[in-house]
């Protein structure tokens, strides 16, 4: 039997009280608001009391469960597959389940990040314990209040029964009783094979709400008193405020303030998440957005010069003359230098791409209410523990004085890891004396930075006289610094490899993009490898097999970060579910493998060429991320990953002119639309029992390595920089 | 600032607002109508789609004033009770990643079933090209529509 300690995460109990009056308010305020299917609201109906059994679920004197779930909710659907983790434990019907988003809370929770695809990762083992030590604790309970050894007392879906005396409860008759016990020290964990949740297809606990239009996002907040608060940043990078002439604006219908601040004072401790090429800004605060927008429009700002203005052809220029120069070794195996030496052929590609903005559909925007005795902050935010940290230094407050709870958000991306826009709204709170929300216009948001680096990297590969493959040598430059990651596959699998990199330093600011690095680095790899196979004269999926199975039997190096056994295993499921070579005529394919976030996900691109325009008939994806929680959903972000992936090979770069974002809207930066689409999907899970690791981003990274070796299939030109499309206007 | 009366999801409003507001805005912060979302304020992305007179506009680019004397569908008031077919086409298909373009996406997609019960890929394309979704939920979104259309 499988069991987990409960010390694990023991804090999560400190609170565990009877009776908590709460309750009966969040009960009441989901049925206020919810007005879908009548089926639904007809069964959930209000309990009188709500017992809290524990920081993740409490249970109403009805039976009607509540969990919560501990972390942020950007669209991976975390906040319908956290909480089927503790209802399998619990053992409780999903149809009594109602969901609730908890509150930032380093005391009950741990990691509430949305980050590195690690939510389920992470929090498998908590979510798993609160479940099954609820249950434990309800079992307990019935145990004593019919004089039975708990060890006799078995639960299915909500109900407690003791077989022997035909006894039966409710969950929420004991759940008063249960809430008062001592918490076990260990407690019993399902087998796989038991599990009746986790793997059923289990729809979006939030659907209901979001095709009804209801108040979800952090753009949605309004709060008593409430004004609407817009900064204005520099137009350029490298340039901060001189002085503002504010006189017109003063003046204008709806506006109540204007003023230069700083978001960090001086001397404070920042965090990662704490990444701003724009930290002195011009705040307008008034009544409504509009008047707002319009008041920003008008104001004055005197700008100066603090730093080089750059351009986006000095960025390629730089990267080349990095890669021709003395880089920095990341790792060498064998002799690579020899090898090249003594090669019959060489392959050398270069390959690049430009800076990316996130474009998350809700722009950047955040709550605060600041007053003298404490702060309270809602908004999206996929750090909020470290907004907490920064805010309340920027605000000269204790941490527990400053409270944070993350709306649903409007995609994340990464962006939201980097909240300078909730320390914003703090400190305009702060100063304008009122509960303010802070909201980017698109503009603002997409040319503010935090960018996805542009990069450039070569591959080389040295093949001997038979044309097999003798050493790789791979070069990385970037924005703030290489993409390679030099312990990855192909390395453990040839003789002769060398890593290098360098990196480039530019004001334009960088951050995490949805599979940093690997958003970049395994299209460039795979369209690579199908190269040096086409040259082999060699099948794309045998010639990458074979390269596992060397890694597999007799690995080259100490330190190599895959599992080439399940990385070969994505490709044959592929390769069998696709069947690689029997594809219809018209159809030409690429394939691509990659491992990113603790996942292996191996895809086929099926394209055609209708009027000379690609066609992307379908994108077949073979996956191994352990046991999968949520199966339709964990489909619905595979489609999402690879056209993210495709949609920003193809068409998506923000360049620049003078340190001046040369796109900030939609009709100048382009994103992938409804026609550009693939027209299909179908994706296969590796069935395993090891435990659930990483789907927000590893669907996107090998993509579009599998489009550029399908587009060379059906044109015989090979893509070698992103964006692949860029003569279209665009268009909305 | 100018009186306006509107008639918004059939229900009577007199707002107090400068003529060239946006509907967006004036559903969004006077209304309280927050289901129509600001996405670029340029008619570009089609989060704030909402219904004039039963066709699909953006509301970041029509002033309150081209408002007056036409009914204003918002996604609160596309049904009762959330029972569009479109809307349960979207449930049924768990279309949603984060959520945030589908009201508009809905809309959208509502006033081209109005004129086009049973369209084909071609016209979904067309029709919902100015709608953007950057979580990819494309193809489901293609998926609900079809199958709303075939529930009519």
């Amino acid at each position: 039997m499988t069991t987990i300690k409960t010390k694990y995460n023991r804090r999560s109990f400190l609170t565990a009280s009877a009776a908590a009056g709460g309750g009966m308010m969040l009960g009441f305020s989901w049925l206020a608001s919810c007005t879908p299917a009548e089926e639904a609201s007809a069964m959930l109906t209000m309990p009188d009391e709500w017992f809290e059994i524990n920081a993740f679920l409490k249970i109403g004197d009805n039976g009607v469960v509540t969990i919560y779930s501990p972390n942020p909710e950007i669209g991976q659907n975390v906040k319908t597959s956290m909480p089927m983790i503790v209802a399998e434990e619990l053992d409780v019907d999903w149809k009594n389940v109602l969901v609730e988003q908890a509150p930032l809370n380093t005391v009950k929770y741990q990691r509430q990040i949305a980050g590195g695809s690690q939510s389920i990762r992470a929090g498998w083992d908590s979510l798993r314990m609160a479940g099954a030590t609820a249950r434990h604790m309800l079992i307990a309970a019935a145990a004593t209040q019919w004089e039975v050894p708990a060890a006799e007392v078995t639960t299915e879906a909500g109900i407690i029964k003791h077989e022997a005396s035909g006894k039966s409860l409710g969950y929420g008759d004991v759940a008063s009783a249960a809430a008062g016990l001592e918490v076990p020290e260990e407690v019993p964990l399902k087998e796989r094979k038991d599990y009746k949740l986790i793997g059923t297809n289990v729809k979006n606990v939030d659907g209901p709400k979001i095709v009804t239009g209801d108040p979800l996002f952090g753009l949605d907040v309004k709060k008593e008193g409430m004004l609407i608060a817009m900064i204005v940043h520099p137009p350029a990078f490298g340039m901060k405020v001189k002085s503002i002439d504010d006189t017109a604006v003063r003046s204008m219908a709806g506006v109540r303030d204007v003023f230069t601040f700083s978001t960090y004072p001086e001397g404070i401790e920042k965090t990662w998440s704490d990444a701003n090429a724009f930290p002195e800004l011009v705040a307008v605060v008034g009544e409504s957005t509009w008047q707002v927008m319009k008041a920003k429009k008008a104001l004055q700002v005197e700008w100066e010069t603090t730093s080089k203005a750059e351009n986006t052809e000095e960025h390629k220029s730089a990267f080349e003359k990095l890669l021709n120069g003395k880089m920095e070794v990341a790792r060498r195996d064998g002799n690579p230098e020899a090898a090249f030496r003594n090669a019959a052929e060489i392959i050398e590609r270069t390959y690049s791409a430009p800076f990316l903005a996130h474009n998350t559909m809700e722009p950047m925007n955040f709550f605060a209410d600041v007053r003298e005795d404490g702060a309270e902050l809602i908004g999206p935010i996929q750090t909020p523990e470290n907004m907490r940290k920064t805010v309340a230094q920027s605000l000269g407050m204790e941490e527990d004085k400053v409270s944070v709870m993350m709306s649903r958000m409007g995609g994340g991306f990464g962006r939201r890891l980097y909240g300078h826009f909730g320390i914003e709204a703090a400190v305009i709170s702060q100063k304008a004396k009122a509960p303010v929300k802070l909201v980017y216009t698109r503009e603002d948001d997409m040319t503010q930075g935090t960018y996805r680096p542009a990069y450039m990297v070569t591959y080389r590969a040295a093949l001997d006289e038979n044309k097999n493959l003798t050493a790789i040598h791979i070069k990385g430059t970037g924005i703030g610094g290489s993409p390679v990651f030099e312990n990855r596959y192909p390395a453990g699998a040839v003789e002769n490899y060398l890593v290098e990199r360098a990196t480039y330093e530019s004001n334009i600011s960088t951050g995490a993009w949805r599979a940093p690095r690997s958003n970049f680095i395994a299209g460039a790899e795979q369209s690579f490898l199908d190269e040096v196979a086409e040259v082999m004269g060699q099948d794309p999926i045998e010639f990458r097999l074979a390269l596992f199975e060397k890694a597999m039997n007799n690995p080259v190096g100490e330190k190599n970060d895959y599992d080439a056994e399940r990385y070969a295993g994505v490709l044959k499921l592929i390769k069998e579910k696709a069947g690689w070579g029997s594809e219809k005529p018209g159809i030409s394919r690429g394939v691509s493998a990659y491992y990113c976030h603790n996942s292996y996900v191996a895809q086929v691109v099926d394209l055609s060429m209708k009027e000379n325009q690609p066609v992307i008939e379908k994108v077949w994806a073979a996956v191994d991320c352990g046991i999968v929680i949520n199966p339709d959903a964990a489909c619905n972000i595979m489609e999402g990953g690879a056209i993210d992936g495709i949609g920003h090979a193809m068409y998506s770069a923000m360049t620049f002119k003078d340190g001046i974002p040369q796109q900030e809207n939609f009709d100048s930066y382009r994103l992938i639309r409804h026609r550009e689409a693939p027209l299909a999907f179908e994706t296969f899970f590796v069935e395993n029992d090891i435990h659930p690791t990483g789907l927000g981003e590893p669907g996107l990274p090998p993509v579009s390595g599998a489009l550029a070796n399908a587009w060379y299939k059906a044109t015989g030109e090979r893509k070698y920089h992103q964006p692949f499309i860029e003569d279209e206007k665009v268009l909305g | 600032m100018a009186n306006f009366d509107l008639s918004i999801n059939q229900k009577k409003h007199q707002i107090d607002v400068d003529p060239d507001t946006p509907m967006l805005w004036v559903l969004r912060d006077h209304i309280d109508l927050v289901g129509t979302k600001y996405g670029c304020g340029i008619a570009q992305c089609g989060a704030c789609t909402i219904h004039v007179d039963g066709v699909a506009t953006r509301s970041c680019s029509l002033p309150v004033s081209a408002a007056v004397g036409k009914e204003i569908t918002t996604i609160e008031g596309l049904s009762e009770k959330g029972d569009h077919p479109l809307q349960k086409a979207w449930l049924e298909h768990d279309v949603p990643q984060c959520g945030y373009c589908q009201a508009g996406q809905i809309m959208n997609a509502a006033s081209l079933l109005k004129t086009n019960p049973n369209p084909s890929d071609a016209d979904i394309d067309a029709a919902m090209h100015g709608n953007i979704c950057r979580c990819g939920t494309y193809p489901r979104i293609k998926a609900a529509i079809k199958t709303a259309a075939a529930s009519k």
